[in-house]
């Protein structure tokens, strides 16, 4: 922990460094040069993601951007996000960075996590597919697409780790904030432990 | 994010929690209930399903919120991995029939068929209201060099194809009328998608079901794909 206090403490220095002096390079090389010095401290070298801190490879463009203009804004405020990103995504951070890592973690091939229940993924699978309508819980294949594939701003799910997605999915329900818009907090919000529990496995499973 | 914190308490009210509504809502009805309405409710609480059987405000709250997680709060559409269309200002006659038709299989959409199900007669005309009240800016986002073309098929049809002008039965503002359905400020990608699917996903019934989707067969046929990416322009873009 402390050499990743450490690390968070180099990139405040570095951010506004790299930000500038990079113009002559491409976007996703200055992305690269960026996410290497900062980011892979915590979403593991290849950034595929580490223990508690998500993959980053393959997330889709404006979902990265929004999310870290959220850190930086304070909106997304679980502890993990206060802790960590919020510093790291401080006001120095700037709007170019945040794009050209965006650009750059976007391209990446992403590996999935593979780490869910085995025995809950046709359940989960049931519910990403089709909601729960008695529950008015509605499908979240509409939005985050048949392989979880995201779209647009709306994030990329499949193979993300378990750990992840299980406590992102708590988190709504727990009164923390995550998205500034609906409908996230109110879907998740409905959802009980064991939904959450086999839609982590589901997700995580996917390739 | 204020908003949303103080929205939380409603969530969790007014979500049924599954079982006991399931008993619940049952006992209380049945007395209530014509012969084959009773009949209904008993089938649909057989199959596992939670329903409220009148519109009463928590369950027609609840009810509204899962529309709108997917339909937006102000029923103005959204864009997600599939389009998921406006339903604001969408004449209730129309809406009805459209819900009932998921429900018969007439219509074929596998998100709806799910969702149709989990509703009673009374909860359908009480979105179908709640609906038809809402008013928001359409989404936008349509190509605006094509809205010229598409107001001009909107208004005259193409007659050489055989297509005539949509107005007549949508109306001069495609604000629609009873059964025709309201085509304002619905979102460019649905129109496109449903007019170029049109026989794939409507109709579905057989010819002893037949529905009021077989007026629009031809005309969707008729169509090539940029008078419908046209057409799907400016009613996109229109109040």
């Amino acid at each position: 922990m402390k050499l990743i206090k450490a690390g968070i403490a180099i990139f405040a220095v570095v951010a506004p460094c790299v930000a500038s002096s990079a113009s002559e390079v491409g976007l996703a090389s200055k992305g690269e040069h960026f996410a290497s010095r900062n980011c892979s401290w915590c979403h593991g070298p290849s950034l595929q993601g580490f223990s508690t801190a998500p993959r980053l490879a393959g997330q889709k463009r404006e979902y990265i951007e929004t999310q870290l203009l959220d850190f930086r804004a304070h909106t997304r405020d679980n502890p993990l996000s206060r802790q960590y990103m919020w510093g790291a995504a401080a006001n120095h951070l700037s709007l170019e960075t945040v794009h050209d890592l965006a650009v750059y973690l976007s391209t990446l091939s992403a590996v999935s996590a593979y780490d869910g229940d085995k025995a809950l993924a046709a359940s989960g699978r049931v519910i990403y597919r089709e909601g729960i309508p008695a529950a008015n819980i509605p499908s979240c294949v509409a939005c985050h697409g048949p392989n979880a594939e995201g779209f647009g701003g709306i994030p990329r799910l499949g193979g993300l780790s378990y750990y992840y997605l299980k406590r992102r999915l708590a988190q709504w329900g727990e009164g923390y904030h995550a998205a500034a818009t609906p409908p996230m907090p109110e879907v998740a919000s409905k959802l009980s432990a064991n939904d959450i529990e086999a839609l982590a496995s589901y997700l995580s499973l996917v390739r | 994010m204020e908003a949303a914190s103080s929205r939380h308490p409603i969530w969790k009210d007014h979500s049924p929690s599954r079982a006991p509504t399931e008993a619940g809502g049952l006992k209380v009805s049945a007395s209530k209930l014509t012969l084959q309405t009773a009949l209904l409710a008993v089938c649909l609480a057989a199959a596992g399903r939670a329903e409220a059987t009148n519109a009463s405000d928590p369950a027609l709250h609840a009810k509204i919120q899962y529309c709108t997680d997917c339909h937006q709060p102000s029923g103005q559409g959204y864009l997600g991995a599939t389009p998921i269309p406006r339903l604001a200002g969408q004449q209730s006659e129309y809406f009805k029939n459209q819900l009932q038709a998921f429900i018969d299989r007439r219509r074929v959409n596998f998100f709806m068929f799910k969702v149709a199900h989990s509703l009673s007669p009374e909860m359908l005309t009480a979105l179908a209201d709640h609906f038809k009240d809402l008013n928001p800016k359409p989404l936008g986002g349509a190509p605006a060099e094509l809205v010229e073309a598409g107001k001009k098929i909107f208004a005259e049809g193409v007659p050489a194809a055989n297509v005539p002008s949509c107005s007549t039965c949508h109306g001069p503002e495609a604000k629609g009328n009873g059964q025709f359905p309201r085509l304002a400020g619905q979102l460019y990608p649905y129109i496109i998608k449903v007019l170029t699917n049109w026989d794939k996903e409507r109709g579905q019934g057989g010819p002893e079901h037949p529905d009021t989707s077989a007026i629009m067969k031809p005309i969707a046929h008729n169509l090539n794909e940029s008078q419908i990416e046209a057409v799907a322009a400016y009613l996109s873009d229109l109040e």
